[in-house]
């Protein structure tokens, strides 16, 4: 009996969380007639790729498609992650590998600098990008999203190069590797995984972003894909089997990444409060 | 201490001493570089930035280039906006939401991370897949799916309140026909469907945190205390809760930063920032910087004020974590 009660609120909480992405892609693979009909369809009748055609093949304004905007978010969200996870494998060896003055301090700036709420350095991070003539570039995008998502980065590739055995890089130096070999050869393949890991947030760090791609980018052509969303779907009279799909489409490869590598967010947010 | 410096003696020794201990200084600052100059000129010059531009007038893009002058006004965009009245709506709608919304994440999060441990194996695994999706799922279109099930004519919600028995409709609600029924034009009505939607995408980071913490204490002490006859409420106030008392607070903490600065939900649901009857602290310095008429300082000043209230916040974050980091 009361295992029955549990499973029941089991379902109930499943259904609430899974719910709404259900039905986006549900929807998104609905003829319009199903969409708007008076009686919703709980799976599509007759399901169809219309809308995704829709979407890939016109243009949402003269001259830009759905895929240029894809390609803008893609631009700026895989060179965020290659600069991010560049800068962020050499602090993380320096605060993992190495023990000075400053590394104490460099890591509680580490945990203050990610509460800095992002929302209140829209204003002067305008200011930095007219000043700088890169106002409606994507660089402008590239860079602002490089300093959000290195903080968090540093913090959790930290543990994946303290997590390598020091021994292996003693026996590369005994064996006469140089510092760049052995960083190089021996640390470099053995924390790629952690790497991968790490990217894989800045990535969805840049991908999901809204308020600068709004704000910095004024040409429709140069839209992130969030920008676009909130742009030309979203308004009145919304024709909901395209944004469906498109939301899929924007969707998918977040949930992806973001299930391969859920496990180490936890333990990175919570930061040691959980043992084990 | 270290590895990369404390190099045995064979590579050593073909170096003076003065040579390496010069090098053994150097090497982690150098590495450290570009890390520190990124996060000094992209986090903390904007922060120190937004505080300089509260102290004036700034209504054209055109001075933000440096075109023209900066008039200063002290203090005055401040005294501008805490004596108008609005201020006091916003600030009443931020903290309320706030509040509502870390209570109800922490209390479903809480409890869902307890089922999830009461769970068997696969119903536990297939629980907690489902609610990772939410988790997963952008801000942007989670709010969007959220919007269209909302929707006032063919949105499932819409469908649901039509589809009540009319007489029923009529008595609890006064009306029984809700095609065309703007569920986000009253402020209410707009904040509780937006703390759904914050709800829905926030609770899933702390039922995983709490399983987490949960699976980390040893299940000999719930189950005695259960042998003994006490009931769950017991059981979680008097043992659960003093263990993952750490947790909690972390969680709380994060939740509260998270929940103060909501922007991105509120935007799409609202469809932009003309209603300002629902705005609160973070959409409010946006639309007043950033839609026309611009006014960057006024804005600045209303991102000031935000940060102030969450450096309360962080403070006792950073406490936290730093005392959890010595004793573990």
């Amino acid at each position: 009996m009361k295992k029955i009660a549990l499973n029941g609120a089991g379902l109930l909480v499943a259904l609430f969380a899974a719910f709404p992405v259900y039905w986006m892609i549900s929807t998104s693979l609905k003829p319009s007639s199903e969409i708007f009909s008076s009686t919703p369809q709980p799976v599509p009748a007759h399901p169809t790729l219309a809308h995704y055609r829709e979407i890939l093949t016109g243009n949402l304004i003269p001259g830009v498609s759905f895929l240029d905007f894809f390609l803008n978010s893609a631009i700026v969200a895989v060179s965020t992650v290659v600069l991010s996870g560049l800068v962020a494998l050499l602090a993380a060896t320096a605060v993992a590998r190495f023990r000075f003055k400053l590394r104490t301090s460099f890591l509680i700036m580490l945990l203050v600098v990610q509460m800095i709420p992002l929302e209140a350095l829209v204003i002067p991070l305008f200011l930095m990008i007219q000043r700088l003539g890169l106002y409606n570039t994507l660089p402008s995008l590239i860079l602002t999203y490089l300093g959000f998502s290195l903080p968090f980065a540093v913090w959790m590739l930290r543990g994946f190069v303290a997590a390598v055995p020091k021994e292996l890089e003693e026996a590369a130096a005994i064996d006469g590797a140089s510092r760049a070999q052995t960083f190089r050869r021996v640390l470099f393949p053995l924390v790629a995984p952690g790497l991968v890991a790490t990217s894989i947030f800045s990535f969805i760090t840049a991908w999901n972003e809204l308020i600068f791609a709004l704000t910095f980018i004024n040409d429709q052509g140069r839209y992130t894909l969030p920008v676009a969303m909130t742009f030309f779907f979203g308004r009145d009279d919304t024709n909901w089997g395209p944004v469906m799909a498109a939301s899929t489409l924007f969707t998918l490869p977040v949930i992806i990444f973001f299930l391969l590598v859920q496990r180490r967010m936890v333990s990175g947010l919570v930061a040691g409060a959980v043992k084990g | 201490m270290t590895t990369l410096t404390e190099v045995p003696e064979a590579a050593a020794a073909r170096e003076t001493p003065a040579r390496r201990r010069r090098r053994v200084d150097r090497l982690p600052y150098l590495l450290l570089l570009p890390a520190l100059l990124i996060i000094g000129v992209l986090l903390l010059w904007p922060l120190g930035q937004v505080v300089g531009m509260s102290f004036y007038r700034l209504n054209s893009v055109r001075q933000l280039r440096g075109d023209r002058e900066w008039p200063w006004v002290g203090l005055g965009n401040y005294t501008d906006i805490l004596s108008d009245p609005f201020f006091l709506t916003v600030l009443r709608n931020t903290v309320l939401f706030a509040l509502a919304n870390v209570l109800l994440t922490m209390v479903l999060g809480t409890l869902v991370g307890l089922l999830l441990n009461r769970l068997g194996r696969r119903m536990a695994t297939f629980v907690a897949s489902c609610v990772m999706l939410a988790w997963a799922t952008p801000a942007l279109t989670g709010t969007i799916v959220w919007k269209w099930i909302f929707d006032d004519t063919s949105g499932l919600v819409t469908w649901l309140f039509n589809a009540l028995p009319d007489g029923l409709s009529n008595t609890l609600f006064g009306r029984s026909d809700w095609t065309g029924y703007g569920w986000f034009n009253s402020p209410l009505l707009f904040f509780a469907i937006l703390t759904l939607v914050v709800v829905w995408h926030s609770f899933p980071f702390i039922a995983v945190s709490v399983l987490a913490g949960l699976k980390s204490v040893p299940s000999e002490l719930h189950e005695a205390a259960r042998v003994d006859g006490a009931s769950p409420w017991r059981v979680f106030w008097k043992i659960t809760f003093p263990l993952l008392r750490p947790v909690f607070g972390i969680l709380i903490v994060l939740s509260t930063i998270w929940d103060f600065k909501v922007f991105t939900q509120q935007f799409v649901l609202a469809g932009g920032t003309q209603d300002r009857p629902t705005f609160m602290l973070s959409i409010y310095s946006y639309a007043e910087a950033f839609s026309p008429p611009p006014k960057y300082g006024l804005g600045a000043a209303i991102a000031v004020i935000l940060t102030l209230i969450l450096l309360v916040v962080t403070g006792f974050y950073v406490r936290m974590v730093l005392r959890q980091e010595d004793e573990s």
